[in-house]
This record gives structure tokens, C-alpha cells and sequence, in this order.
């Protein structure tokens, strides 16, 4: 059987284990794009007001959307929606609030991790305007109302009737 | 269809004389409801396919190993291959699974459609217990292991598991659903995964912090269903049972006033200045329910496990010491948080009535007002 | 001889035999000193991993807390997992792939000796490393395996052991499989075509591609896990925007064709057993190749089954759903083939037989049960119960486990020159086999009726059967106690073997004399 040297061999072979490492951390992006393409994870795509103004309103429609909200590791804050709930009509856009309150007598720094559940809907649940992701300072006893700019795309699959859009409030250490 | 059902429908009988030894229990609950008995089919149709396959493999080389053996005599035969029979057990293997793929892939359709749900329930997960909230409704409340569980299931207790009823399937506050109404769970956690499974809803779902995950179940008969956490979530693990309670809608209703009511007066009591006769009373009761079950009702603990209040340094000392840990617990031991279980006139009451019993006559009174500061 | 240039200037360490002393093992190069060194290795791995499978059924064995607490529990659960996976069943792997490849495949040595060398001695540090973490505060990772955050964030000092311990692991892996591909590629004797290649080779060399592409995967994971942990980085911290369920999909990416890689070579090793003791050339040689390669390429596209609860998409649950099912038709294949290759046979029921037939039938059933899980929606039931419980350990325990043992019998007499006791061997089958199902078929109805995973303590209406199933762990883990024996007075002394061992036996292996010289096929045979 014909031989040759091993080296061209070995160097494809440990190329394959480098090149898989730097592929798990390909997967990190790969995943991100994922989730936005299937909706997975929640984490719903913005969109600028002037986009949102061209979508079609359908006033033939209602969809219900409910806010619930949660604060991470027992964090100290009060967190809460304006209100549980309201009726909106595809295309058309809607502002709700958010009430936050530091309940510490010291600064803390707050960041809100939006999710929508179900799954089917995540894709058509915009936000325009959102504090989410954004880092927040709060003065010590500070309460402040945070809004969120939302639109529904009409396109949203006809057995969807309802939307949940919850937040959690992550409290960020070293401030 | 036709076939899966006669297959389903003949297994319990087989196991009848087995299932009645409760503690002898097989098989999958078939559950109560419609998906629960759907992917109770499912489970029986693919364990029946698999029982098959399993007694045609085993049954062909039962035989072999019988028959073909040199101590009988036999003379090995020297075919190798067989394109056609490859071509076959390829084939066959390939039918099965697509009429397997089949009635799973309709079942799981109808699982994620929670359209049309009649009410919400978030519940959440953290180590380790679990906390309920009707958005609607807003009553929110948490749900912990029952305390003669955690006190048996304590290392060294020596209590028998089996004198305590659902020894780590009863909880202090269980949650409860109307009958016949489509309910939406929605899942999250505090602070690491957990996963809410209630077999008999046939309900697994991981709840994942600052995620949402939605699942729905409409519950068709009136009863108590029982849980645990199923992803490994620290120490305290297998100690985070679930306990749902279904009620006719007019019992659900009055369970709602009734939470309620609750919580109201709850937020009037802690508005108020209490006396101290009161706060000796509501705390004896408050003491028996919440912390008897370590501490004994002499306030003695049990030596090594569970510490004396009578005389403790934190139950005589520093005031907002005390405070502290009642609202906060102890971590590294079985001294839970009671901040969110508790509300403030219930945490004032018994750590007055700590402070005052078992001779240990400090003399001071809190208000709620105080706890309510020390929350913050 | 047509060795390799640089293969002849290698120093095999002596070329007349090996050094004396301890220093022989330290420094060898020899495939077949370090073949036995992996399989001591992964024998005592296998007794602390055991022990530790021992403390838990021991604390299972009734409701209530008897013996250890819950977080000590947790710390057992998840390194009776990680010693038995990356301390046993691997490097008893790659230990038989050293002895075994080169003389199956008609080769002097490994293509890589000195490489081989660092190979193995990696794995005892890290392997000390990694249960060293059991001494330091906050105890050893209680996490599971799976090392999912958010909740592998919160172990202590233990965490940086566990991940460096978990890197070490897989450098070693991935030498001594780039070692292995280079042999099979490089090294075969004159004559010997892929397609000609004895099967255990065949199995081995996919695996050897499933490792070097997956372990770096997980070196990856955990490396992000680190960061997370130390560096600030927000991988899989939803508060800076990444996600834990991520750590999922990567690890998962890994993770089911690392049971692939726990599961393939013991296909190979039923597929050298069964043809020799049916006195019969193994049916369908071509289809147990494309079947193998087949299940290593599609698990790359299955590893969301093991995540079905942490809500996917519809879409994405049915396509790792059909995914899954279809792995069940290359298996099926496998499965039926060894039956046909026993089928009109002249069986002889030696050890490694009854192993290799033990193998067979268990394996079988965790891959029944493998399908019933695969169907999503009974998944939901299924998850995270005992009933996974049960499934993965009929795959690992009678399945890798079984053929790891079926191995060793087969080839002892080759290695040591000595027959086992085939009394005790077959003693040690029966045992073995009857205490694995005690231990593990009543998980099955655990799992059922609601009981989940890694919990240190149950309901009351679980107890009757997790007594059975401890009492099973305690006869299975004192019947290994045996074999340890029966390998330790093989070595020792016994009847001569013969050059074929076995009456039924084909393969370059068996021209060697018993034992095999030190450095055999020096001049490489020609297969015609």
C-alpha cells in the first residue's frame, strides 16, 4: 500500500478540533439569528416607529395582551405593569407603562430582559420603544413609570388570541 | 386509531390486580385530561410496537441460540449477506416510524395551541419552592413543602416517611384550578432553572429565569394532582412538590373571594398599630403553623437539628437580628425566608411572641410597621 | 517492510522489550503498555464511580434521609456521571483501541507513540483534579453532568477544577483519537482496503471523527462558562442579553454524539464476538459500515430531543423529533444483522459470548425505550424522570459497559497469554446480567408513575421499587468485584493460551502468538 509522510494527515486532523472550537462559538451567534428567525427565546425583533406607521391596521380584530412581570433573585424592587391587560387591534400601536421602585436607600442600577409567550406569536410582537436591555439608574427610593411602545403585525397567525409580555428585572451589581 | 385504542384500552385490565397495590404503580397516569390521554395512547401505542419488535428480535434468536449450537451438533452455514433482507428490515423499521410520526405529530400540534385559555396562571419557580400568581385576579401567594415533611426528611430525623401523609407531596399552599376552563400556565424562575411537572396534567415544562414558557391544561375531573420540580435545581430539589387542586367553578370562585379577602386583610392588619395581647395571640398561632415544626412548641428545637428559641441569642437579642432572619432565613440550613410567605403583622406577631415565650421575657413588642421597614 | 520513514526512527522504548521498572510505564511508547495502562485506569475509575453509585442507591434505598445529605448527594449524582463517562467507558475505549487497532489492522505501533504517551498520562491529573474537587470548600460540583447554568454558576471552589478538569479530559480524547484516525489511514497492512477493515476499527474510526469534532465543542461550552462565571461575559446571562438555554444547544451539540461516542465502539466489539463464537463470517459487513457512519452523522442533527421541555417551536420539536426516529432504522439494522450472524451458526456460549448476547438483548431495550422517548409529546412525561434514568444506563451499563467486559475476556488470553477462569467468567456473566436488570427495569416504572431524576429522597409510594433497584446496585456493584479478580489472577498465571484463543477466531490478531511480542508486525503481513 502506497505510504506518504504523515504530517500533511496531522495537520488536517488537528486543524478539525480548532476549527470545532471556534464553531461552538459560531453557534453563539448562529443561535441568536435563530431565535430571531423562529421567535425562540422570546426575544422579539424592535422596529423603528416610521416602519411600524406602514403596517396595515386591522380593526376587525382584537388581541388580548397580558403583562406580567417578575424581579430576578429576589431583587429589591418593586416591579410592576400600569395594567394586567389590554385589548389592541393588529397594526396599530399601542403604550403601555411599567412602574419600577428601588426599594434600597442606595443607588441601583436596573436592566429588564423582555420575553413573549406563545412562541407562534414572538415573531410579531415589535416593540418601537422599550426599556428593555437598556441599563437604568435608580436614585435611592426612586419610583418611575417606563414605557413601551408595541405593535402588533397583522400577520400574527389567526388561532393566536392572546399575547403575554413579560419582563424581568435583573438588578446589576457594581454600581 | 381504531387499533390504538383496543391497545390502550386492554393494558389496564392486565395491570388491574398490580394497580391495586397503590404502591406497586407501573405505568403513566393516564391523567385528566384530554392530552394527558392522548400521550397515554401514545405511550402505549409505541411501548406496544416496541413489545413487538421485542418478542420477534428476541424470539428469533431465543431460537437461535437454542438450535444452532455445536454442542447439538449443528454445522455453521456460510451466507453473509443478503441485499434483499437489509433491504427489508430497512423498510419495514422505516413504516412503523412514520405511522408512529404520524398521531405524535398531531398530539403535539394540539399541545401548543393555548389559544382561547379562560384564565392565567404565572407560577415561578425558585430555590425552593414555588410561587403562584393570578394576574387577573391579583392573588399571588407561595407554595412550599408542608413542615412535617421537611421535618422528617431531615438527615438523622427518625421520623417514618410513611406515618406522614403524601410525605414530600403536600405543600403549604397549593394552587388551585376551576374544572372544565382552559388554563394557561406561564413559566419562569427566579433564579435558576427549574421545571413544574404534574403528571396526571401531563404538564412538564422548564421554568427559566427571565424567560417565559406558556402550557395550558383543562382539567376534566374535580380532584388533588401532585408534582415536583423535575430539573435539578440545587440542594433542595426534591423538595419543591406541587399540588394542584381542581374545584367545580363555583368552588374555584369562592376560593378566589376567599384569597381575596385574605389579602386584604392582611394589608389592613399590617396598617395598624397592634397591642400586645394581640400580637401574643396571633403569634402563638402564627408560631404553630409556621415554626413548631423545627423549633417544638416548647421553643426547645430538637438538640443537634433544629436550635432552642428558649434563651437563643437571636430570639434575646439584637431586635433587628431577629427581624432579619425571620425575613430573610438562614442559608446553609433548613431556616427558610418567611419575608414573602408571611405578611408584616404575621412576622410581627411571632417574633413578639419569640421574644416573650418560653421565658424568654424580653419584654419588647414588634409592630408591623417595623417589619414592614425592615423589608426595605 | 514498508513502515513509514519516520516511524523506523521512533524509539518504542527499547527495541528489545520493555524497560524495567516503574519508569517503563511512564515513559513507554508502546501501544500495548499504553493500552494497559488505559484499562487499569478505567478499572479503578470504574470502582470510585461505582462507589459512588453505591452511596446513592445506598441513600435511595428507602424514603426519607439516612446516610447523606442533599447537597452531598447532588455532588455524588454528578460525578458518578462525569468519573463513569470521562474515566471509565472512554478510556476503557481507547484503551482497547491501542492494544487492539495496530494488531487488527497489521500495524507496528500507533502512527503518533510519543503522542500516545501524553494521551494517557493527562487523564490521571485531570482525573485526580476533578475528584480532588470533593475535598474543597463548598464540597465537588452538585450541578449535574449537563453543567447547565444558571446553577453550575453557584458551585464553589470546585468550579475551576471542574472546568480545567473537563478541558484536561478532552485534550486527551482528541490526541488519542487523531492518533487513531492517523493509524487507521496511515498504517494498515499492505492489501488491507477500508472495506476490509475489521469492524471494531471501522466503529472506532467514526468515533475517533465524532470526538475530535465534538469534544472542542464542549472545551467551548465550558470555556464560556467560565468567563461567564469570572470574566463578566454574558453568554448564557439573560441580564446581559444572553441566554442558559444556549448552553443547552451547545452542550447538547456535544453531547449526543458523545453518547454515540460512549456506544459505537461496543457495536464494533459485538461484531467481532458474535462471528467468532457462531463459527460464522458476520452478516452484512457493507450495512453495519453505512450504519455506523449513519448514526454518527445524523447525531449531529438530534441534540434538541434532549430539551424538549425548555419549549421550542413547534417546528423545530417535529424536526428533532423524526430526526431522533429515524437514528432507530441504522440501529434496527445493526441489531438485526448480529441476530443473522447467529442465525444457522455453531454457537459456543464462552464469557465474552454470553457477554456480547447480553449486550445485544439489553442495548436492545434501552433503544426501545430510546424510541418511546423520542416521540415528543410522551416526552413531556418522560423527561427528566426516572424512566431517562433507566433508558441511558440500559444503553451505558449492559450496553457500553457489558461490551467493554465482553472485550476484555475476548482478548485477555491474547494479552496475557493466559486463559481466564471460565467458570468464574461465566459466574460473573450471570450475576452481572440478572443484577443490572434489578437495578435498572424497575427505574422504568419510577419513572412512569412520577418520580424524578437526582432526587436524594421520595414520595412513599416509590419505595418498594427503588428498594429492589438498590438492592440490584448492591449485587451488581459487589458481582464487578469478580471480574476485578478474575482479570488480576488472568495476569497472574493460568492455562496457556493458545495463538487463535478462540476456535472460531479470523483476524491478524489471532496469528500472534499469546501474548503478543512486544513490538509485533514489525514487518508488516500482506493481506491478500
Amino acid at each position: 500500500m502506497e505510504r506518504h509522510s504523515l504530517r500533511p494527515l496531522l495537520m488536517k486532523l488537528f486543524a478539525i478540533p480548532i476549527l470545532m472550537f471556534g464553531f461552538g462559538y459560531l453557534m453563539v451567534p448562529l443561535y441568536n439569528v435563530f431565535c430571531e428567525v423562529t421567535g425562540l427565546n422570546g426575544k422579539t425583533g424592535r422596529l423603528s416607529a416610521a416602519e411600524a406607521s406602514l403596517l396595515q391596521e386591522d380593526l376587525s380584530r382584537l388581541v388580548k395582551i397580558q403583562f406580567v412581570t417578575s424581579v430576578n433573585q429576589d431583587g429589591p424592587w418593586d416591579f410592576r405593569p400600569a395594567e394586567t391587560s389590554m385589548m389592541v387591534h393588529p397594526g396599530k400601536p399601542y403604550t403601555t407603562k411599567f412602574y419600577a421602585y428601588n426599594r434600597m436607600d442606595k443607588t441601583l442600577v436596573s436592566q429588564s430582559i423582555p420575553s413573549v409567550a406563545p412562541i407562534q406569536a414572538t415573531r410579531y410582537f415589535k416593540k418601537t420603544e422599550c426599556f428593555c436591555f437598556i441599563e437604568q439608574k435608580f436614585n435611592a427610593s426612586e419610583a418611575r413609570e417606563m414605557p413601551v411602545t408595541f405593535v402588533i403585525n397583522p400577520q400574527l397567525p389567526e388561532d393566536v388570541d392572546t399575547i403575554i409580555l413579560s419582563y424581568t428585572l435583573f438588578t446589576k451589581t457594581g454600581t | 386509531m381504531e387499533r390504538r385504542t383496543i391497545v390502550a384500552g386492554s393494558l389496564p385490565m392486565l395491570l388491574t390486580p398490580l394497580t391495586a397495590l397503590a404502591d406497586w404503580e407501573l405505568n403513566m397516569p393516564r391523567g385528566v385530561t384530554d392530552l394527558s390521554a392522548e400521550i397515554y395512547g401514545l405511550h402505549m401505542l409505541t411501548l406496544w410496537i416496541c413489545v413487538g419488535i421485542g418478542i420477534i428480535v428476541f424470539g428469533a434468536m431465543a431460537y437461535s441460540i437454542s438450535h444452532h449450537r455445536k454442542d447439538k451438533g449443528h454445522k455453521a452455514a456460510t451466507f453473509h449477506e443478503s441485499t434483499t433482507a437489509e433491504i427489508i428490515w430497512t423498510i419495514i423499521p422505516a413504516i412503523i416510524l412514520v405511522s408512529l410520526a404520524i398521531p405524535a405529530a398531531q398530539a403535539l400540534i394540539k399541545i401548543e395551541d393555548a389559544s382561547n385559555a379562560d384564565l392565567t396562571i404565572k407560577v415561578t419557580g425558585y430555590q425552593w419552592k414555588w410561587e403562584y400568581e393570578y394576574p387577573e385576579e391579583g392573588i399571588r401567594f407561595f407554595s412550599s413543602l408542608d413542615s412535617k415533611s421537611r421535618e422528617a426528611s431531615t438527615l438523622g430525623s427518625g421520623i417514618d416517611p410513611a406515618s406522614i401523609d403524601h410525605y414530600l407531596r403536600e405543600v403549604d399552599n397549593p394552587v388551585v384550578i376551576p374544572v372544565g376552563r382552559k388554563v394557561r400556565f406561564l413559566f419562569t424562575a427566579n433564579d435558576v432553572i427549574h421545571a413544574w411537572w404534574v403528571p396526571d396534567l401531563a404538564i412538564k415544562k422548564d421554568a427559566i429565569p427571565g424567560f417565559v414558557n406558556d402550557m395550558w391544561a383543562k382539567v376534566n375531573q374535580p380532584g388533588v394532582y401532585r408534582g415536583q420540580c423535575a430539573e435539578l435545581c440545587g440542594k433542595d430539589h426534591g423538595f419543591m412538590p406541587i399540588k394542584v387542586i381542581a374545584l367545580e367553578d363555583a368552588d374555584y370562585q369562592q376560593w378566589v373571594a376567599e384569597q381575596k379577602q385574605q389579602a386584604a386583610a392582611a394589608s389592613a392588619a399590617s396598617d395598624r398599630e397592634w397591642s400586645r395581647d394581640e400580637l401574643l395571640t396571633q403569634g402563638q398561632k402564627v408560631f404553630t403553623a409556621s415554626c413548631a415544626a423545627c423549633h417544638q412548641a416548647t421553643g426547645l428545637g430538637i438538640p443537634g437539628v433544629f436550635p432552642a428559641l428558649k434563651g437563643s441569642k437571636i430570639a434575646t437579642g439584637d431586635l433587628n437580628a431577629h427581624i432579619g432572619i425571620v425575613l430573610h432565613g438562614k442559608t446553609g440550613t433548613t431556616m427558610q425566608a418567611f419575608g414573602k410567605q408571611l405578611s408584616d403583622a404575621d412576622i410581627a406577631a411571632v417574633i413578639t411572641y419569640e421574644r416573650n415565650a418560653f421565658g424568654n421575657n424580653m419584654g419588647d413588642i414588634v409592630q408591623p410597621a417595623a417589619v414592614k421597614a425592615a423589608r426595605q | 517492510m514498508t513502515v513509514p520513514a519516520d516511524l523506523t526512527h521512533e524509539d518504542y522504548g527499547g527495541h528489545h522489550g520493555p524497560r524495567k521498572g516503574l519508569l517503563r510505564w511512564v515513559t513507554t511508547t508502546n501501544h500495548k503498555d499504553i493500552g494497559t495502562l488505559y484499562l487499569w485506569f478505567s478499572l479503578i475509575m470504574l470502582f470510585v464511580g461505582g462507589a459512588m453509585a453505591m452511596i446513592i442507591r445506598a441513600e435511595l434505598f428507602q424514603p426519607g434521609l439516612q446516610l447523606v445529605n442533599p447537597d452531598f448527594f447532588n455532588q455524588m449524582t454528578t460525578m458518578h456521571a462525569l468519573v463513569m463517562i470521562f474515566g471509565a467507558v472512554m478510556p476503557a475505549f481507547v484503551g482497547l483501541a491501542n492494544w487492539m487497532i495496530p494488531l487488527m489492522i497489521g500495524a507496528p505501533d500507533m502512527a503518533l507513540p510519543r503522542l500516545n504517551n501524553w494521551s494517557f498520562w493527562i487523564l490521571p491529573f485531570a482525573g485526580t483534579l476533578l475528584l480532588s474537587s470533593l475535598f474543597v470548600e463548598g464540597g465537588a460540583p452538585a450541578g449535574g453532568w449537563t453543567m447547565y447554568p444558571p446553577l453550575v454558576l453557584q458551585t464553589g471552589a470546585a468550579f475551576p477544577m471542574l472546568i480545567f478538569s473537563v478541558h484536561l479530559l478532552g485534550i486527551s480524547s482528541i490526541m488519542g483519537s487523531i492518533n487513531i484516525i492517523a493509524t487507521i489511514m496511515n498504517l494498515r497492512a499492505p492489501g488491507m482496503g477500508y472495506m476490509k477493515m475489521p469492524l471494531f476499527v471501522w466503529t472506532w474510526f467514526i468515533t475517533a471523527f465524532l470526538l475530535i469534532a465534538t469534544m472542542p465543542v464542549l472545551a467551548g461550552a465550558v470555556t464560556m462558562l467560565l468567563t461567564d462565571k469570572y470574566f463578566g461575559t454574558s453568554f448564557f446571562n439573560a441580564a446581559g442579553g444572553g441566554d442558559p438555554v444556549m448552553f443547552q444547544h451547545i452542550f447538547w451539540f456535544f453531547g449526543h454524539p458523545e453518547v454515540y461516542i460512549l456506544i459505537l465502539p461496543a457495536f464494533g466489539i459485538a461484531s467481532q464476538i458474535i462471528p467468532t463464537f457462531a463459527r460464522k463470517p458476520l452478516f452484512g459487513y457493507k450495512s453495519m459500515v453505512y450504519a455506523t457512519a449513519s448514526i454518527a452523522v445524523l447525531s449531529f442533527i438530534v441534540w434538541s430531543h434532549h430539551m424538549f421541555t425548555v419549549g421550542l417551536p413547534v417546528g423545530a420539536e417535529l424536526f428533532f423529533m423524526v430526526s431522533t426516529m429515524l437514528i432507530a432504522i441504522p440501529t434496527g439494522v445493526k441489531v438485526f444483522n448480529w441476530v443473522a450472524t447467529m442465525w444457522r451458526g455453531s454457537m459456543t456460549f464462552e464469557t465474552p459470548m454470553l457477554f456480547a448476547i447480553g449486550f445485544i438483548v439489553l442495548f436492545t431495550i434501552g433503544g426501545f425505550s430510546g424510541l418511546m422517548l423520542a416521540i415528543a409529546p410522551a416526552d413531556f412525561q418522560y423527561q427528566d424522570s426516572y424512566f431517562v434514568v433507566a433508558h441511558f444506563h440500559y444503553v451505558l451499563v449492559p450496553g457500553a459497559v457489558f461490551s467493554i467486559m465482553a472485550a476484555s475476556y475476548y482478548w485477555l488470553p491474547k494479552w496475557t497469554g493466559h486463559m481466564y477462569d471460565e467458570k468464574l467468567g461465566k459466574l460473573h456473566f450471570w450475576l452481572s446480567a440478572i443484577f443490572v436488570n434489578l437495578v435498572f427495569f424497575p427505574q422504568h416504572f419510577l419513572g412512569l408513575a412520577g418520580m424524578p431524576r437526582r432526587i436524594p429522597d421520595y414520595a412513599v409510594q416509590f419505595a418498594d421499587f427503588n428498594m429492589i433497584s438498590s438492592i440490584g446496585a448492591m449485587g451488581f456493584g459487589l458481582s464487578q468485584l469478580l471480574f476485578a479478580y478474575i482479570v488480576i489472577k488472568t495476569v497472574r498465571g493460568g492455562a496457556k493460551a493458545s495463538d487463535e484463543v478462540w476456535e472460531g477466531a479470523q483476524g491478524l490478531e489471532w496469528t500472534l502468538s499469546s501474548p503478543p511480542p512486544y513490538h509485533s508486525f514489525s514487518v508488516q503481513p500482506v493481506i491478500r
